[in-house]
């Protein structure tokens, strides 16, 4: 690992200041990704900005009747919440499906928005990987692709973005909400905080450097039947070859959004009004313009299986 | 002479020497000469204190281990892990991967389990740990030790220290009503059943396989429901 120095932040507004005093720094939260790669060297801040302080762990309710969930409010706590589990089920199955129990006690809400893809090829610095050292080409595009992105990929990345939590939160339609070092807040729908890899696939975010998230807000519940399945190669502590948040209502009407198939969660609105015509029909929609490997071609239909398991599990809890 | 201009190493004087203490011996003898050998010895504290990211830098961590008060000055990489390891000598808990993927570094932090690995021991300023040498002794075992013993719960033993403070954590964490990814109800309490144990589990590898064993332990100490 390379040295850093270290300082406890006292606010928002100075932990985003002092990032950007020093370039390089990097805000540490729950540290699981992070320190990570921090000794394999894939990142190398040389300051590190402990967030933990900040007071940044509650969760309140909006006067809209959502949820303002601090950045730093835990995986754990936020999976066990009572509003979460009554109102926001989705959420809650999405978290407990990530990770373990000791990762979800340290893993922070921010932090689990911005950790970085588990592509082999970005964790090998063997490897070639545009992601790590842009311009160096990709290694998995012609390697082993099993478990990458058949959506939104481009010629230079075909890595996924590994959360689950951020699959419900995109089909929940939350905002995060930050601060930069002047000061400034602004509210980042969801659909818009990850970026598609194009040719810059190393900026995975929309943050400005030195910004730092505060929240993410949940709007008011939309009821229906809430469910999180997801497919992976053991039944337990593995990233998902794909998953499926959804949110079915009494009439069949309903959301639904994937993980493991691309940069970022995918969700494709139009898709949504298939949802009475059955997974197929959804699946379709969803899949338009996929590019899928040789290797990972499997998934197109893994998301329509998992699509009718999921569906059929929303009709029978509605019966 | 040794590298670092230190005398050389005198010799034990007994044949005891564990191979623990070998290898503790040796290793900081090598970490002293890559220091000294880059720099005059009195510039080696002026170094670590400037803002240059080249040069290790340290920062203060003072936290408990077992109800005991630490007071450390620490490179700030130090994991909490290492800490306890090399600078605190509670040797309990492993280094298995060092990634968070095994388990076997769990401590329990302010109550909750942790990968000891994945956490900096600056960032634990003011935290209560615990660690398998605090959850009991071997005169007074924690009944989960006991347990692991009675039902032989381990092969080789790599894995156990974090088995044994994982599954403490996680019995509080049913207790407290945190739901599970196998729990079916979430606007219910969770169950004691063996899928739940099993699930709640899976942050903890074990090697050798004896997680029948280890199953059996937990679910005896949890009383037996599952």
């Amino acid at each position: 690992m390379k040295a850093f120095t270290y300082e406890r932040a006292a606010s928002p507004a100075e932990a985003a200041a002092a990032a950007t005093r020093r370039p390089g720094a990097k805000f540490v939260a729950g540290g699981t990704n992070l320190l990570d790669l921090m000794k394999l060297e894939i990142e190398t801040p040389v300051h590190l900005i402990d967030v933990n302080g900040l007071g940044l762990d509650k969760i309140e309710p909006t006067a809209e009747g959502g949820l303002r969930i601090g950045a730093l409010v835990r995986n754990t706590d936020l999976a066990a919440d009572e509003r979460v589990r009554r109102d926001y089920g989705v959420l809650s199955r999405a978290l407990m499906a990530g990770a373990s129990g000791q990762l979800r006690n340290m893993a922070t809400t921010g932090g689990n928005l911005l950790q970085r893809t588990r592509c082999p090829y970005f964790y090998d610095t063997n490897q070639p990987c545009n992601k790590r050292v842009p311009g160096s080409g990709c290694g998995a595009i012609d390697g082993f692709n099993r478990q990458h992105a058949i959506l939104g990929v481009s010629e230079a990345c075909i890595a996924t973005h590994p959360s689950d939590m951020a699959v419900a939160l995109r089909v929940l339609d939350a905002t995060v909400e930050t601060i930069r070092a002047d000061g400034e807040r602004r509210t980042i729908p969801i659909a818009d905080f990850h970026r598609l890899p194009g040719d810059t696939p190393h900026i995975e975010t929309v943050l400005r450097p030195g910004e730092l998230i505060t929240a993410v807000t949940l709007p008011p519940p939309v009821g229906g039947t809430q469910l999180y399945h997801k497919v992976r190669d053991r039944s337990s502590y593995a990233f998902a070859l794909v998953s499926v948040a959804a949110i079915v209502q009494s009439d069949g009407s309903g959301r639904v959004a994937l993980g493991g198939v691309a940069h970022k969660p995918w969700r494709v609105e139009a898709a949504e009004a298939e949802l009475p015509h059955g997974a197929a029909a959804v699946a379709k929609k969803l899949l338009e313009g996929a590019k899928p490997t040789q290797e990972n071609a499997f998934k197109l239909k893994l998301v329509e299986r998992t699509l009718a398991a999921v569906l059929a599990e929303a009709k029978g809890a509605r019966l | 002479m040794s590298l670092n201009g230190a005398p050389p190493m005198q010799p034990p004087e007994t044949h005891d020497l564990s191979r623990r203490d070998f290898l503790v011996l040796g290793t900081s003898t090598v970490a002293s000469a890559a220091v000294t050998s880059d720099m005059p010895a009195q510039e080696a504290p002026a170094a670590a204190s400037t803002q240059d990211a080249a040069a290790p830098a340290t920062a203060k961590a003072s936290f408990q281990v077992n109800g005991m008060p630490c007071d450390l000055e620490l490179d700030t990489r130090t994991t909490l892990l290492d800490a306890l390891r090399e600078h605190l000598h509670l040797t309990g808990s492993k280094k298995g991967c060092d990634q968070g993927q095994c388990g076997a570094c769990t401590v329990i932090v302010n109550g909750r389990r942790i990968n000891s690995c994945l956490t900096l021991a600056v960032m634990q300023q003011g935290s209560e740990v615990t660690t398998i040498e605090g959850l009991g002794t071997p005169e007074d075992m924690h009944p989960l030790q006991s347990a692991f013993v009675k039902c032989d719960g381990y092969q080789c033993g790599y894995c156990t220290a974090g088995q044994i403070c994982s599954a403490v954590a996680m019995l509080d964490e049913i207790k407290a009503g945190i739901p599970s990814h196998v729990t079916e109800d979430l606007t219910q309490a969770p169950q004691l059943t063996p899928p739940e144990l099993r699930e709640r589990m899976s942050g903890n590898l074990c090697r050798c396989g004896a997680y029948s064993n280890i199953f059996d332990a937990i679910n005896e100490v949890a009383g037996g429901q599952a």
